[in-house]
């Protein structure tokens, strides 16, 4: 462990663990993904740990089209259950209305900075192959993969982080990342939740991202 | 990018709550510190940074601690359970980061919350609203500014906590609202706040009888 990181594992050795385990799997060579390479778009993104020790512009293009992938797969959720007729209950509608607009906004900035390089939108099973296969009918279902893509998207933008640093594009993602940590406080909190699980967020590596978005990928 | 180029200018920044604002005092004036008996200097780098963010976190800290230990007379079981949550939050992270900082962390800071009527539930929550949103747009701003990767990662894990709170916290002053995701403090683009800190000091300083100076930061 290097001195500067000696600090952190200081204070908070969970923390600490969580971070530097997260950059370990970013620079990581990539074997254990093979299990879960399923569609075209998270070859694609995947393409992103490829981009160590490459130009920085291929590192930030591939950390923008990871991003773009899970925010088409969340601009596509609230689409479908926003128009699902009798699944949100009137006094929670316009909470998954304005989360709608802003993830198809984030799918419009991500499209507009990556150009011609962007990814095209995924394929999308939100049944999981028929495990949540009420997630149109049934709010409490509709609910528990909200939280789930929003505390996701938190985590992933945050184990991005370091990858983006030095680039003009952190302080966007940032300024992402925190949209997407308010939606799942106020999801969490209409699940009669609180809005977090502890004093601090932890990050995840993209490879657990795409872990966990796999099953809703066509 | 037009923020970090305002970010490589050094500065000499006066934050104070005596009214003073913020003093620009010249580009290429050294930091004199001149006010390390009196008040608080920030230091230069990633020093700065975080105790930047200590300085916020010490207020956030205070004001919470405050709020618990004079209720409103109104404080629900719902308003206390996730206000106590939010200030545990607060003082780990308070913790968190003077023990990063070690021997370079700034003194405790003099608070100031006059302003404030605690017994006032409108007058708590529109405060707290206030600090939370203030609170991301400075994590926000700040990680361009940290040049270490973990303690960017770090600070990651502050910042959605901060932007989690902030959503709890509108959703207790309007629930289910679109506030409660972050009307207000969100963009057209889908984008949270992000200021720098000659835009944040001035926002806090109010709230803070200390005298703090940052040399390097802006």
């Amino acid at each position: 462990m290097t001195e500067q990181n000696s600090i952190l594992s200081e204070i908070e050795p969970e923390l600490a663990d969580t971070i530097l385990s997260s950059r370990r799997d970013v620079f990581a060579k990539y074997a254990r993904r093979a299990g879960f390479l399923a569609s075209a778009p998270l070859v694609i993104a995947l393409a992103s740990n490829e981009a160590f020790g490459q130009a920085l512009p291929k590192k930030v293009e591939d950390v923008l089209n990871f991003a773009l992938t899970l925010e088409y797969l969340e601009a596509a959720f609230y689409d479908a259950g926003n128009k699902a007729s009798g699944l949100i209950p009137g006094k929670y509608k316009t909470v998954f209305r304005t989360i709608g607009q802003h993830e198809t906004a984030h799918v419009k900035l991500l499209q507009g900075a990556l150009g011609a390089a962007a990814v095209k939108a995924p394929a999308v099973d939100f049944t999981a192959g028929g495990k949540y296969a009420d997630v149109f009918s049934n709010f409490d279902t509709f609910l528990t993969l909200s939280q789930t893509f929003e505390d996701l998207g938190v985590a992933a933008y945050k184990g991005q982080a370091g990858n983006l640093a030095g680039t003009p594009v952190l302080t966007t993602a940032l300024q992402i990342h925190s949209v997407e940590a308010r939606h799942a406080s106020e999801v969490r909190r209409i699940g009669l939740k609180l809005g977090w699980d502890g004093a601090f967020d932890k990050p995840l590596s993209k490879s657990a991202v795409l872990a966990a978005a796999t099953p809703f990928l066509a | 990018m037009d923020m970090q180029t305002k970010a490589s200018r050094r500065h000499i920044l006066k934050w104070s709550g005596v009214g003073a604002g913020i003093m620009v005092a010249g580009s290429l004036l050294p930091n004199f510190g001149i006010s390390t008996a009196l008040g608080a200097e920030l230091g230069d780098g990633d020093v700065g940074v975080l105790n930047y963010a200590y300085a916020l976190e010490q207020l956030e800290a205070a004001f919470y601690i405050q709020v618990l230990e004079t209720p409103f007379s109104s404080m629900q079981p719902n308003d206390h359970v996730i206000l106590s949550s939010i200030r545990d939050h607060e003082i780990a992270h308070r913790d968190f980061l003077k023990k990063a900082l070690g021997r370079h962390a700034i003194g405790g800071l003099e608070v100031d919350f006059s302003a404030v009527d605690f017994g006032s539930r409108a007058s708590v929550l529109g405060t707290a609203e206030v600090f939370e949103n203030l609170g991301v747009a400075a994590y926000n701003g700040a990680g361009q500014l940290i040049k270490n990767v973990d303690y960017l990662a770090a600070a990651g894990s502050i910042v959605s906590i901060e932007a989690r709170h902030a959503a709890a916290i509108s959703d207790l002053l309007r629930p289910y609202s679109a506030q409660s995701v972050g009307r207000g403090h969100v963009d057209a683009k889908g984008l949270d706040g992000a200021l720098l800190p000659s835009q944040v000091l001035p926002k806090a300083a109010p709230f803070i009888k200390t005298p703090v100076t940052a040399a390097s930061l802006a």
